[in-house]
């Protein structure tokens, strides 16, 4: 392999890292209000808003229909707005983050919905407000499994990135369809997969560690 | 911290009712409940799974209103008050858990802390007072461990500690010591007959448990089908039982049973031909361990059977549970001996 292709791997694995980085953050950042709404504003909850929480859900629900590829084609207009442009890496990243967002916030809400509502109970009883319980019992208790979710977002945005090709988006994905199918460049077909292997693998592994880390549940002699 | 700011405050139910909407019309959960608690008492409410008590205790603090009737805790409506009033008076009321309800991503320290922030104390003072309710639960050396470390006596302890960190006037305590084993319910009785004493605070409890009861709480409410079928000072209820409710739940506390060969012959009506009264006779305070049987038999020339008893104490006080019988024929006279050396007794029946 000259060290052309391994120039263009390496350039290739950091826009798909920056690519999905910042989706990941916006999405969180977006997505976790968003999931904490959803998972206190049923009916006679926390934040009891049955309507708006319908609504939501059904957005929500509206956007994680819509496959990837769709998605990235259905709203360039909208990326064009945002970007400036609707053509290259940096304008990928609006379709990502549009895809992550809801898939964030119901992996959040997934999440917080496992705290013990006891535990939502025993703030009332101190006087907490609504806000309060959120960002002194719900978040924290549900850090652990907020962690394992951001974790398969991460995971799930590495493989929407090889479609952004489609916009002109590069990264990983993208090197593999031009250069190892297109071009009938194995050798390049087989890099990409593997360092998508071993992206997946670390994201991964980084997030189960940081899960563990947080995670006060269960004693710490209990093993990894 | 000071006792003087923890005095204990008044409650009382005023008619409360409370309906839950169910499928096909409404549930009465509690239905004319008039249930006085004194200041500085622990007082236990008694009563099966689903009869509502649960429901009483919660509307202390609000987390349950009544559909009808009037909760009042120091002086303030809790049925109506709402947003920061509600939340200002949920602060002077404490709250333990059977399930203990502490946040597994905190410490002990940071679990303690926790009503603290939430009513926007200043950090320095939170880690003053909180070092010294962890101290008066004894766990200083477990400040820095998570509940998932601790036994559940001492996740108990940290729900105390934390109950009281607001300084309440008030302590709720729901089926605290259900999850526990009998030897770690008698130390947190222990400890919260103790705060009870030295803070004078109100403990209001709910159990399922007479014998919780029996050792700590100075009055009782029974509460069946929401109901309050019975209610007074511990003693009393102990020792002279209304409700069958209550007496089912003293059945298993107080060593009062007839034994099962005798139980299974005892009939209602006196048979003919010579029988035996079976008598349960309840000796109260001092006079619950005087030789009153030797002394009645020498005075009457009756000849008296021991079948069953026990001496108990409820709080301090002691009182006798004896099962005796007596020949039927002088049965009357025996009880009319007993009663004037203030004895309460009962015919449970006829032996042939």
């Amino acid at each position: 392999m000259s060290a052309n292709l391994i120039n263009m791997l390496l350039e290739a694995t950091g826009q798909t890292l920056y690519m999905v980085a910042v989706a990941t953050v916006i999405g969180a950042v977006a997505g976790l209000p968003i999931g904490v709404f959803l998972a206190c504003s049923r009916k006679g909850e926390l934040l009891s808003a049955p309507a708006v929480n319908k609504v939501l859900g059904i957005l929500v629900n509206a956007t994680r229909s819509v496959p990837f590829i769709i998605l990235v084609v259905a709203i360039i207009p909208f990326t064009r707005m945002v970007a400036g442009t609707s053509i290259g890496t940096t304008a990928a990243i609006v379709p990502l983050t549009i895809a992550a967002i809801p898939f964030i916030a119901r992996l959040i809400e997934n999440a917080i919905r496992e705290v013990d509502s006891g535990l939502i109970e025993a703030a009332r009883a101190m006087g907490a407000t609504p806000l309060q319980i959120i960002r002194k019992v719900l978040i924290p208790e549900a850090l652990p499994g907020i962690t394992l979710g951001l974790t398969l977002a991460v995971v799930s945005l590495i493989g929407y990135s090889a479609m952004v090709g489609a916009v002109g988006g590069e990264g990983l994905g993208d090197l593999g369809i031009r250069y190892g199918y297109q071009r009938f460049m194995p050798d390049v077909m087989a890099a990409v997969v593997v360092i998508l292997i071993v992206l997946v693998q670390a994201a991964q592994s980084l997030g189960e560690w940081i899960a563990r880390r947080v995670d006060k549940r269960a004693p710490r002699n209990r093993g990894a | 911290m000071q006792s003087d700011t923890l005095a204990g405050a008044a409650i009382t139910f005023d008619g409360v009712g409370k309906s839950f909407d169910a499928k096909g019309g409404s549930v009465m959960a509690l239905e004319g409940v008039d249930l006085a608690v004194a200041p500085g008492s622990i007082t236990g409410i008694i009563g099966r799974s689903g009869a509502g008590k649960s429901t009483l205790l919660r509307m202390v603090n609000g987390l349950e209103r009544p559909t009808t009737g009037k909760v009042m805790v120091g002086g303030r409506d809790v049925g109506t008050a709402k947003g920061a009033r509600l939340r200002e008076i949920r602060r002077e009321v404490g709250m333990i858990f059977q399930h203990f309800n502490l946040l597994a991503s905190r410490t002990v320290r940071g679990n303690v802390a926790l009503p603290m922030e939430i009513a926007g104390v200043p950090a320095a003072e939170i880690r003053r007072r909180t070092g010294d309710l962890i101290a008066r639960v004894g766990l200083e050396a477990l400040a820095d461990r998570y509940p998932a470390e601790l036994s559940g006596g001492q996740k108990q302890r940290v729900g105390i500690a934390r109950a009281l960190a607001t300084g309440p006037k008030v302590l709720l305590s729901d089926e605290a010591t259900s999850a526990l084993d009998p030897e770690t319910t008698q130390t947190v009785l222990r400890l919260l007959a103790e705060i009870n004493r030295d803070l004078g605070l109100t403990i209001l409890m709910i159990t399922h448990e007479m014998a919780v009861l029996r050792d700590i709480a100075s009055h009782v409410a029974v509460i069946e089908g929401g109901r309050i079928v019975e209610q007074g000072e511990t003693y009393d209820i102990f020792t002279a039982p209304a409700h069958p409710t209550t007496r089912s739940f003293l059945s298993g506390v107080t060593g009062v049973t007839l034994p099962r060969f005798l139980a299974d012959r005892l009939t209602a009506e006196r048979p003919g031909g010579p029988s035996r009264e079976v008598i349960r006779i309840t000796f109260l305070g001092e006079r619950a361990t005087d030789p009153l049987l030797a002394e009645m038999s020498a005075a009457l020339g009756v000849e008296v059977n021991i079948l069953a008893g026990a001496i108990e104490e409820v709080g301090a006080r002691p009182f006798g549970n004896l099962l005796i019988s007596v020949p039927a024929e002088r049965g009357a006279e025996a009880r009319a001996y007993l009663e004037s050396h203030q004895q309460r007794t009962e015919v449970l029946g006829y032996v042939g």
